[in-house]
């Protein structure tokens, strides 16, 4: 979906999805998305639909992720750091009515 | 003038279900209500619909909060099916944990008391070991050593509640209509309310601590106080939890509430960081796994609270058709407000059982 | 907790940056929280790492990004102290303030606090706006600025406002294809009058028409007057329908960026709460505020666009002069200093907010409500559609706070930033009352995401 302007001097790797992916240091995680090719972050809760970051300044909590083990992440507000494991999320399981 | 057969003063919880009960008796009425902004504990709450420990040493109480207890799952039903959405009720039964053996062995003493000072229909509240609830709760940390549990608590969406009652309600309903002022005249009351003026021949004041200023205009003071509870929501969380408790429920939509506390500071609903701080910490030694749940939102409602904490159910001095409702616990007993209490006033009014709830017992304990 | 700090900012964009390195230099105990990795704020944003890496893109990312470099570079040299990553999730009226850096919650003490949190671009839905391939132009830019990205195929720009032709060129700039700028009802006519007072900020309307210029010599397709604007696709967008001159037309495009003007980010302003009038100009809540950024709260003020949208000379203007009344507060300068520096900086403030009348009557915000169709999703967070509101106040909610207990509008983990005007302009629309009167939600703290555990450990 985007693309990177430049070669960076300082690269570092992090894996979305447990597929490798190299990033120029000071990336955000959702830089780190929309670079990947797939910028989908997680489902949401109430209807299960795909979801991307939206505002990338923080605002509009669309851009959550799990970080290394850590879920509901805004992915726009965390910068990388290598060997990062960043994970789409799925659709929290709902609570039986 | 708009003329009706009751007023109900106030569209909380305890206005909205006592007005509901008695439209679907058949009455004229209309629901009055502030706009929206106001002191409303009925937004501010918990969601439980709780029976263990309450009414310790009132028994009047005790009975009250098991019936309304029964009461609300076919109230629910049928609710549910008039307005046609659910509000997300649930009757599992709920818990109180305990964290260590002086905990336990209180509880179990609390729990032996009630037992002995109920009547007929039983108590049915059990204590349970540590093995047990790990049991029926897995999530549960390891400081947790035993809980009490009963069969007839459960939780309910407090907010869909009050969507669904005022849904009922329907044009009965009266937004941004806060009572100024309460006339009495021959064969009941004159209220204004907003730009309008109502009459009838009976007054419910359902105004939650709103009743305090209402009382006076009939002349009368009433023994109720706001107390400050501040509670905790946390982001939607995949299910963990089947059971509510005092302090932490899962509801059905996957949010974690925390709460909550009793802080005597008037009419300030501020929040407190040092009484978030031990609400959080004892959620987190019940169920670790909330350490890592994203706080949304911390608020601090007002409880409409008697001295004893039980309800106050009475007419108003000489006034014999304005009837007050208020309790601490509007969400428990929305069922029996509903299809008790409004029965009552549909079929003229207070019983004589209902004479123990009259705030008349605060004189007789300051005598005594 | 420890001494308390004589200024706490909040926010190192312009406003705060400024306002720091003033404050530092009369010779305040100064700490500026950002939640940011690094300093900027929105407009400056990663000015350190393009200076130091990508210096090349100082070409197309303009010259107000370059003259912004000084305010920083000064903010760097100060004695203030910089704390990044670190959010503020509560101010309290007895001026303790609720910090979290790196999963820890901590409380700190600030003898007097200027809260600079800037804007954030105004949400207007559309149908499908929570389509993965929909964002906003900010967020475009941010990309830009912060990481180097552009987008790889075609893009569709829709809205209006200075931030969208400025992105459009530094598009243009970078190689990027516009397949089209749909743009929604500026209206030039009724911004001439405001020319007049905006006379002496030529060099602003100089740049408009330059950026104007540049986009159409590059042949990027202009469609004014758009109405309709709708996001379609399964699962991610696949295409952008619009309405105009009567027709209904649609452009394939895997990426639509919206944007409709900025509004004040008034959640830490609202959660205190601090009062807050509406401005009926720029349809959006402001703190109030005297000349010297002081709200109705003691020692408490707020600077730069979160008071009101000014643009970053302003917004800096502003700053300096919120630090002055601080520093002038704690005694460190006489009371004829603070008149006269405090008259020259009043004076640049003016100035530099000569321009704003002109363009918010050029891109007037949008009539949100009466165009919204039921089925459209006003809170992206519990996905509640601007019908549900509808219902809500049929069933007698006259205002936000009783729409979102009874909707969850509002409720979900953005706490109401997404939908909180629009939900309002929805019942406004339908109770035909000013939304001076719906009013907003009442926002609750913690107002940047705290965990469980956190508070549970704060220090
Ligand atoms: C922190 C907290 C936790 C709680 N947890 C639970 C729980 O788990 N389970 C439970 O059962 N209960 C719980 N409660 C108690 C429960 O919320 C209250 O008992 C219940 O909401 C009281 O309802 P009410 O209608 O009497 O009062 P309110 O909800 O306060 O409603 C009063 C209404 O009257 C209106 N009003 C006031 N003055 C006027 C006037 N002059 N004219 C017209 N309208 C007026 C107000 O605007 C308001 O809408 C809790 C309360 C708090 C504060
Ligand atoms: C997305 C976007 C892009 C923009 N781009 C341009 C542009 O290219 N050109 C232009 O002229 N104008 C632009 N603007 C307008 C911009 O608002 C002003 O130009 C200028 O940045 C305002 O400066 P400020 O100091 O008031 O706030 P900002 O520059 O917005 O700085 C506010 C800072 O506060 C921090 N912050 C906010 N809340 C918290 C919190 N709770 N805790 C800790 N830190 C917090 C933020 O991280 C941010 O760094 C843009 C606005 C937006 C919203
Ligand atoms: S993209 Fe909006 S909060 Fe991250």
């Amino acid at each position: 979906m985007f693309r990177r302007l430049h070669k960076d001097s300082e690269t570092l790797t992090i894996t979305i999805d447990d597929v490798a992916m190299t990033l120029p240091a000071g990336s955000t995680v959702a830089a780190a998305l929309l670079a990947s090719g797939n910028m989908v972050c997680r489902k949401t809760p109430v209807s299960g639909a795909d979801r991307a970051p939206y505002c990338l300044m923080g605002v509009c909590f669309d851009c959550l992720v799990e970080i290394n083990g850590e879920p509901n992440q805004q992915a726009c507000m965390v910068v990388v750091r290598p060997g990062m494991a960043v994970k789409r999320m799925p659709r929290p399981a709902p609570v039986a009515p | 003038m708009i003329e009706r057969d009751i007023l109900v003063l106030g569209g909380g919880l305890v206005g909205a279900a006592i007005g509901y009960g008695l439209q679907k008796r058949g009455l004229r009425i209309a629901v009055l209500d502030e706009g929206d902004v106001a002191h409303r504990a009925s937004r501010g709450n918990f969601g439980l619909v709780w029976v263990q420990s309450k009414g310790d040493g009132f028994p009047p109480y005790a009975d009250w909060a098991r019936h309304a207890a029964d009461v609300w799952p076919d109230f629910c039903t049928e609710l549910e099916q008039r307005v046609g959405f659910k509000i997300g009720y649930q009757k599992r039964g709920g818990f109180s944990l305990c964290f260590s053996e002086k905990d336990f062995a209180a509880r179990a003493n609390l729990i032996k008391r009630m037992h002995n000072q109920q009547g007929p229909k039983g108590y049915d509240c059990e204590m349970m070991e540590r093995a047990r609830v790990e049991k029926m709760m897995p999530a549960i940390g390891p400081d947790v050593v035993g809980a009490s549990f009963c069969p007839h608590d459960g939780h309910v969406n407090p907010l869909l509640l009050l969507r669904a009652l005022h849904t009922a309600l329907g044009v009965d309903y009266f937004n941004e209509h806060r009572a100024s002022a309460i006339r009495a005249r021959r064969g009941g009351f004159e209220v204004d309310a907003g730009a309008a003026v109502f009459a009838a021949g009976r007054v419910v004041l359902a105004a939650g601590l709103g009743n305090l200023p209402l009382a006076r205009m009939l002349g009368a003071e009433l023994p109720i106080r706001p107390q400050r509870g501040q509670i905790l929501v946390t982001e939607r969380l995949p299910a963990f939890l089947d059971f509510p408790m005092s302090g932490v429920r899962q509801t059905v939509e996957g949010t974690v509430m925390l709460g909550s506390s009793r802080e005597e500071v008037g009419y300030d609903n501020s929040i407190k960081t040092d009484v978030l701080k031990t609400i959080t910490r004892n959620a987190v030694r019940a169920f670790p796994l909330l350490a890592r749940a994203r706080i949304l939102r911390a608020w601090g409602a007002l409880r409409v609270l008697a001295p004893d904490e039980h309800p106050i159910y009475q007419t108003l001095g000489d006034h014999a058709h304005a009837i007050v409702a208020t309790c601490h616990s509007g969400v428990s007993l929305a069922g029996a407000h509903s299809e008790t209490f409004a029965g009552y006033l549909a079929q003229g009014g207070l019983p004589a059982h209902f004479a123990p709830f009259h705030s008349r017992r605060f004189d007789v304990q300051a005598a005594a | 907790m420890s001494e308390p700090i004589d200024l706490a900012i909040i926010g190192a964009g312009p406003a705060g940056m400024a306002a720091a390195a003033l404050a530092a230099g009369h010779g305040l105990d100064v700490v500026v929280y950002d939640e940011n990795q690094a300093p900027g704020g929105q407009i400056y944003r990663g000015f350190e790492a393009v200076a130091a890496d990508r210096a090349a893109d100082l070409d197309f990312l303009g010259d107000s990004y370059r003259a912004g470099l000084a305010i920083a570079h000064a903010f760097r040299a100060s004695r203030a102290r910089y704390q990044p990553s670190t959010s503020v999730w509560l101010i309290q009226k007895d001026r303790t303030i609720g910090i979290s850096h790196a999963g820890r919650a901590r409380m700190v003490e600030a003898r007097r606090i200027l809260i600079a949190t800037g804007a954030m671009e105004r949400p207007v839905p559309i149908p499908g706006w929570t389509l993965p391939g929909v964002m906003t132009v900010g967020a475009a830019q941010t990309a830009l600025k912060a990481a180097g990205l552009v987008p790889r195929g075609p893009v569709v720009l829709g809205g209006k406002g200075p931030l969208l032709y400025q992105l459009a060129a530094q598009y243009l700039g970078a190689g990027v294809t516009i397949a089209a700028i749909l743009e929604t009802g500026a209206r030039p006519l009724a911004a001439l009058p405001h020319l007049v007072q905006a006379w002496w900020r030529t060099d602003y309307l100089e740049k408009g028409l330059a950026l104007l210029r540049q986009i159409k010599n590059a042949g990027v397709t202009i469609i004014k007057n758009v109405s309709g604007l709708r996001a379609i696709g399964d699962g991610k967008l696949d295409a952008v329908e619009y309405r105009c001159g009567g027709t209904v037309q649609r452009i394939a495009a895997p990426l639509l960026l919206l944007h409709e003007g900025v509004i004040a980010n008034v959640q830490l302003t609202m959660a205190i709460p601090a009062a807050h009038r509406w401005d009926e100009a720029q349809r959006c809540w402001h703190p109030v505020v005297d000349e010297y950024g002081d709200t109705d709260l003691e020692g408490i003020a707020v600077a730069g666009d979160g008071a009101g949208i000014g643009g970053a000379e302003a917004a800096a203007s502003m700053g300096r002069l919120a630090a002055l009344a601080a520093v002038h507060a704690l005694g460190k300068i006489s009371d004829g200093e603070f008149r006269e520096i405090g008259y020259d900086l009043q004076r640049e403030r003016r100035r530099y907010l000569a321009g704003r009348p002109f363009l918010d009557a050029l891109y007037p915000p949008p009539a949100v409500a009466a165009a919204l169709a039921d089925d459209t999703l006003v809170c992206r967070c519990e996905e509640v559609s601007a019908g549900e509101i509808r219902r809500a106040v049929a069933l007698g909610c006259t205002g936000p706070n009783q729409t979102k207990s009874f909707t969850r509008a509002g409720m979900g983990p953005c706490q109401g930033r997404m939908c909180g005007l629009t939900v309002a302009e929805v019942i406004a629309d339908r109770l035909d009352r000013p939304m001076a009167e719906v009013g907003y939600y009442r926002i609750r703290p913690p107002i940047k995401p705290l965990t469980v555990g956190e508070l549970a450990g704060l220090e």
